[in-house]
């Protein structure tokens, strides 16, 4: 079973709730998928298997002495990635999507492919709370774009089996639907606030878009007038609040100091219950 | 005409919070929302949209059936999987057009896409640029930089000193364009482990861009002795501390009742932020109050 977490705004608690039900649950595999700033690390302090495995994407290599700078490749390249300049083509990599249309475009074999590193993928067993595994995708600092890497992590967890959760980065734009697409479930994490509401609206519409089964974990709860509010809402989106957190000033302090607290293990358990309940009625 | 931008790296530090706070403290200034793809400062300022804008980016492939033979030419050409024999799975598209390019029949054509909105509105301290990108759009880079552009015309047209932006978390295509050529970053953390870490990987990407950066502690109170390692950290890499905040209620109740901190009763806070807002309005050499410039109007105005 692969559940996503994830929340549209950041910083209501995704790498928390997961962390939460991986120590409910050690025996799952934990894949942080926001390799722009991945977290789970820091808590579960992990012993890391051999060498971080580099994930790389093909950049276009112009060969200046076949290039007669014709503009072929700048033509097709829709991303505008690639310049003519001083009669020869001259490539922005930050703009590249590697789909191949240059090469494809060159009559002259002037373009050739080499690997690019964009970032790294780590595998290790956590080392203060055994059993649970951890999978950190980390993108190295100024590349643009995290899809490639993310996609390599999905990539590299489906050959995996058992209870993954998936730690997904903040937001509704491309990262996050390229880290929820495919799992069987997700949890949208929000906190009771105009923010969280707006945002958890944004993140619903993704998953539905997607076809996945969603449920809510309201965060820092306050049992009063932002709780209702979102309630209401999910109620009439049809899609349940499937745990509350409290709001917990000691919480936050044993968090702050990274520690995963026993606090609420309770409310993990009861997630992880409901997960399982819903996958026995699945089969 | 200066550019301050509020990042974090991790999200929910207090970006839009703090934001607002300054927005509300700075006498002149246009306000932009870069959070394109999960946007709030438009909650809690009480806008109301002026102008709705469509946001066109990228490209997205059309086929034509009755010209589509299924050879499947265009399947192995792609290479994110957006098409089998003439289907198109607009999902993992990336709009590269390698399919319509290369296909022999001519059955696919490029459109330009609608990527989202962005909007100009009124608020209670100024206009804001903001924006929603669409569902399940990789643009969103792109559109940081569309508000961000839109928001300069306005402050040069209006004589407008300051352009306060309310940034995107992590360090990734829309916090690099939100970042691009800005006057000063100011990197909002708070004193967990998971904010420091990310702060590190935030400098890093500032520094990449030889950006000047001011550094201010969020929640500060809530665990001293990270406080004291940031401060310790900022104080080896040279970096300023523009302000520190207490942890308060004071910053939930006003996001609850759409206002800034500076409406709500929290004297610490309010003190703090001001502070804040006094550095920074010295880093950026920008007046920091109103009174300050009408003496300057005054002093400047022949007929006084």
């Amino acid at each position: 079973m692969l559940i996503s977490i994830a929340s549209g705004k950041g910083g209501t608690g995704k790498t928390t709730l997961a962390l939460l039900l991986a120590a409910a649950d050690p025996t799952v595999t934990l894949i942080d998928c926001d390799v722009e700033e991945p977290n789970c690390h820091l808590f579960l302090k992990p012993m890391w298997h051999e060498q971080a495995e580099n994930v790389t994407v093909m950049m276009p290599l112009m060969n200046t002495d076949l290039c007669n700078g014709c503009g072929a490749c700048s033509s097709v390249c829709l991303f505008n990635a690639i310049a003519i300049s001083g009669g020869k083509a001259l490539l922005f990599d930050e703009l590249c999507h590697s789909c191949g249309g240059c090469i494809l475009a060159c009559q002259h074999n002037a373009i050739s492919e080499e690997k690019k590193p964009i970032g790294t993928i780590a595998t290790g067993a956590s080392a203060i709370r055994p059993g649970i595994r951890l999978l950190n995708g980390t993108l190295h600092i100024g590349t643009p774009s995290s899809v490639p890497l993310i996609k390599a992590i999905k990539q590299k967890i489906s050959q995996l089996s058992g209870d993954m959760l998936l730690d997904c980065p903040p937001g509704t734009s491309c990262s996050m639907v390229t880290a929820v697409k495919n799992s069987d479930f997700c949890i949208l994490v929000t906190e009771p606030t105009p923010f969280g509401r707006h945002d958890l609206e944004l993140a619903m519409n993704i998953t539905r878009l997607l076809h996945i089964p969603t449920g809510v974990v309201i965060n820092k709860s306050d049992e009063d007038i932002g709780d209702r509010t979102i309630e209401d809402f999910c109620q009439s989106r049809e899609i349940a609040v499937i745990a509350k957190i409290p709001h917990s000033l000691s919480f936050a302090k044993q968090y702050a100091a990274g520690l995963i607290p026993d606090d609420f293990k309770s409310i993990a358990s009861n997630i992880w219950e409901q997960l399982h309940a819903r996958r026995r009625r699945e089969v | 005409m200066k550019e301050l931008v509020i990042v974090s790296g991790k999200g929910g530090t207090g970006k839009t919070s703090i934001s607002a706070a300054l927005a509300s403290l700075s006498p002149q200034k246009v306000m932009v929302d870069c959070d394109v793809d999960a946007a709030n400062f438009h909650l809690i300022s009480s806008a109301v949209i002026k102008h709705t804008y469509e946001f066109k980016a990228g490209f997205e492939p059309y086929v034509d059936e009755n010209l589509c033979t299924q050879c499947a030419i265009c399947t192995n050409l792609c290479r994110f999987g957006a098409i089998s024999a003439g289907v198109m799975n607009a999902l993992n598209c990336e709009g590269c057009g390698v399919c319509a390019f290369n296909c022999p029949e001519h059955a696919i054509t490029m459109q330009e896409k609608h990527a989202g909105q962005w909007f100009v509105s009124d608020t209670r301290f100024g206009q804001l640029i903001h924006a929603e990108l669409g569902l399940s759009i990789e643009n969103s880079g792109k559109l940081v930089s569309k508000v961000r552009q839109e928001a300069k015309k306005i402050a040069t047209a209006n004589h407008l000193p300051l352009i306060i932006t309310d940034g995107p978390p992590g360090i990734g295509c829309p916090a690099i364009a939100a970042l691009s050529g800005a006057s000063l970053a100011l990197a909002v953390v708070e004193p967990s482990l998971s904010s420091m870490h990310d702060l590190e990987r935030l400098i890093e990407l500032v520094y990449h861009f030889k950006l000047p950066i001011m550094v201010c502690i969020n929640k500060s109170t809530l665990h001293k002795e990270n406080t004291k390692e940031i401060i310790a950290w900022c104080n080896s890499k040279a970096i300023p501390i523009a302000g520190k905040l207490p942890y308060s209620d004071a910053f939930r109740t006003a996001v609850q009742s759409g206002k800034t901190v500076m409406e709500i009763d929290n004297e610490d806070v309010k003190e703090e932020m001001i502070k804040l807002w006094k550095n920074l309005a010295k880093r950026l050499d920008i007046p920091a109050d109103l009174s300050k410039i009408d003496l300057l109007k005054q002093k400047l105005n022949p007929f006084r």
